[in-house]
């Protein structure tokens, strides 16, 4: 319990730094930390795949895209846009509304009793397989095809409109 | 566990790690005797005999240089970037078995690190992982030319991990297994069942993906375009220097003996060796044969590694690309689809 609360200390901290650290480069190393943890809570949880898929497909995949990103455009000044005060003063005032409303709802919640695990080993590849493609099939396949249609429409959006020749 | 467990595993962990050091080291040197047998040289001939210490010098000279870190640099980046270069190296070959078990008196000792049941994802997940040294270190160095090393490292990566991630999935079709102790168990022997048991003779084209992409991978000749010294200077290391670029260096060569390593166990048997049953050695003979066997194998691909190098020039940066996306995808694709189908109709 003790690993936990430390590993989840470790998140928010790193989490936090994301949204306050001045270059985005470092904002981007920082979430890397984080997702890194988040590794960790899922090992604790038994569930190895998922811990390793979340290694390997947002640390080492997609992270590492947001990071090329941000070189290639080379954002790596300290400067920010700065906002004008209305703006912050604005966004102080919808935050404190927020709070307020989150804070009133937590109170009148009833905490509900600890969900226990049927089968602790759910979380090892091959009991994870079997339900995901016996029990999960339809919504499995279907958002399969929604990425496949997110990535054919991002090939679409990059390719370049064919110009007649005007020479 | 016990403690008795626990010594021996740290053991084994303090005798991996010295032997892929020593490796890497001993590689530095054979790359330059490879280079020159293949140039008809000498190579290196001076420090001992036969220039046997040549890494020792080299090690001494990369410690005792100048450590230089630019004013434009941003600092704890810069020092992380190696650090991190070295650290993913070093951790891929927790999960790999060396061999059988051994048996000294009461106690057996399993001639692996650890065998977690995910043992191929978590390979492929160090690999994922190892591109943040290269990008950290050329991002920090604050240097054009480190820039663009770095980004050709991220996206050559990306690209790679793809049709290597499809490769495996061919292979985890024929084995139903991701850990590698039980892939190297299904291996065992040569031939069974009027079938090659090694799993290079039940996926070729799966093996040949994988290759490559390790080639891609452990940035390697022809897909060296992170530091291709005739366009960017030195690449990503550019700016580094002393042992931090030493560090750089020797990466690459523990990935090229990890990987040599995971190529040998996941498709050529591992530390299994053909007639292993009828030799009729007591089990552990037949555990330090299969160990040496496994060593040979990872010579065989390291010598291959070097053969490669020394014999085909780099590809253009296009030309890597389209390889990647237009020739390797398609290929692991129809492998995969082949493969079912042929499981399917085997069983």
């Amino acid at each position: 319990m003790s690993t936990f609360y430390f590993i989840a200390f470790l998140s928010i901290f790193f989490a936090i730094l994301v949204i306050t650290a001045r270059n985005p480069v470092h904002s981007i190393l920082y979430l890397v930390l984080t997702f890194f943890t988040f590794t960790i809570h899922y090992i604790l949880l038994n569930a190895q795949f998922l811990a390793i898929v979340n290694f390997i497909v947002y640390m080492g995949a997609i992270l590492v895209l947001f990071l090329y990103t941000l070189m290639l455009m080379n954002l790596n000044k300290d400067n920010e846009p700065m906002k004008s005060n209305i703006v912050k003063i604005a966004a102080v005032f919808g935050g404190g509304c927020l709070l307020v409303t989150v804070v009133a709802s937590l109170k009148t919640m009833t905490v509900s009793e600890p969900v226990v695990l049927q089968n602790p080993d759910l979380g090892l590849v091959k009991n994870l397989g079997k339900v995901l493609f016996n029990e999960f099939l339809l919504p499995f396949e279907v958002s399969s095809l929604l990425l496949l249609s997110a990535m054919v429409g991002a090939v679409l959006l990059a390719t370049k409109d064919k110009q007649p020749k005007t020479i | 566990m016990e403690l008795t467990d626990i010594i021996v595993k740290i053991i084994l962990i303090v005798i991996v790690f010295a032997i892929s050091l020593v490796i890497a080291m001993y590689s530095t040197y054979a790359e330059r005797k490879v280079a020159a047998f293949f140039q008809d040289r000498v190579g290196p001939n001076r420090a001992g005999p036969l220039g046997i210490l040549q890494p020792m010098a080299d090690g001494a000279k990369m410690f005792l240089k100048e450590e230089i870190i630019p004013t434009r640099a941003s600092g704890l980046l810069f020092i992380v970037g190696p650090s991190l270069a070295i650290l993913t190296a070093c951790i891929g070959s927790a999960v790999i078995p060396w061999g059988q078990k051994l048996t000294i008196g009461s106690t057996i000792i399993d001639l692996q690190v650890t065998d977690i049941n995910v043992g191929i994802l978590y390979i492929f997940g160090v690999v994922s992982l190892g591109v943040y040294g290269i990008m950290i270190g050329g991002w920090a160095s604050n240097n054009k030319y480190s820039l663009l090393g770095a980004i050709r490292a991220a996206s050559q990566n990306i690209s790679y991990e793809i049709s290597m991630g499809l490769s495996i999935i061919a292979l985890l079709l024929v084995t139903g297994s991701l850990s590698l102790r039980e892939i190297a168990e299904q291996q065992h022997g040569f031939w069974h069942d009027g079938w090659f048991t090694w799993n290079f003779f039940k996926q070729p084209l799966g093996f040949m993906i994988f290759i490559v992409c390790a080639f891609a991978e452990t940035n390697r000749t022809p897909f060296d375009l992170p530091e291709c010294e005739t366009e960017l200077v030195g690449g990503y290391h550019t700016e580094y220097s002393s042992m931090k670029l030493g560090f750089y260096l020797f990466a690459e060569y523990i990935n090229m003996f990890v990987s040599s390593a995971v190529m040998a166990t996941l498709y050529f048997g591992g530390y299994n060796f053909p007639f292993m049953d009828s030799l009729g050695l007591s089990a552990n003979w037949i555990t330090i044969i299969g160990v040496v066997v496994l060593f040979a194998k990872i010579f065989a691909f390291i010598f291959f590694f070097m053969w490669i190098r020394w014999t085909i020039p780099r590809f253009r940066y296009d030309q890597l690309m389209n390889l990647g996306w237009k020739t390797l995808i398609p290929l692991a694709i129809a492998n995969i689809v082949i493969t079912g189908i042929v499981v399917t109709l085997l069983n």
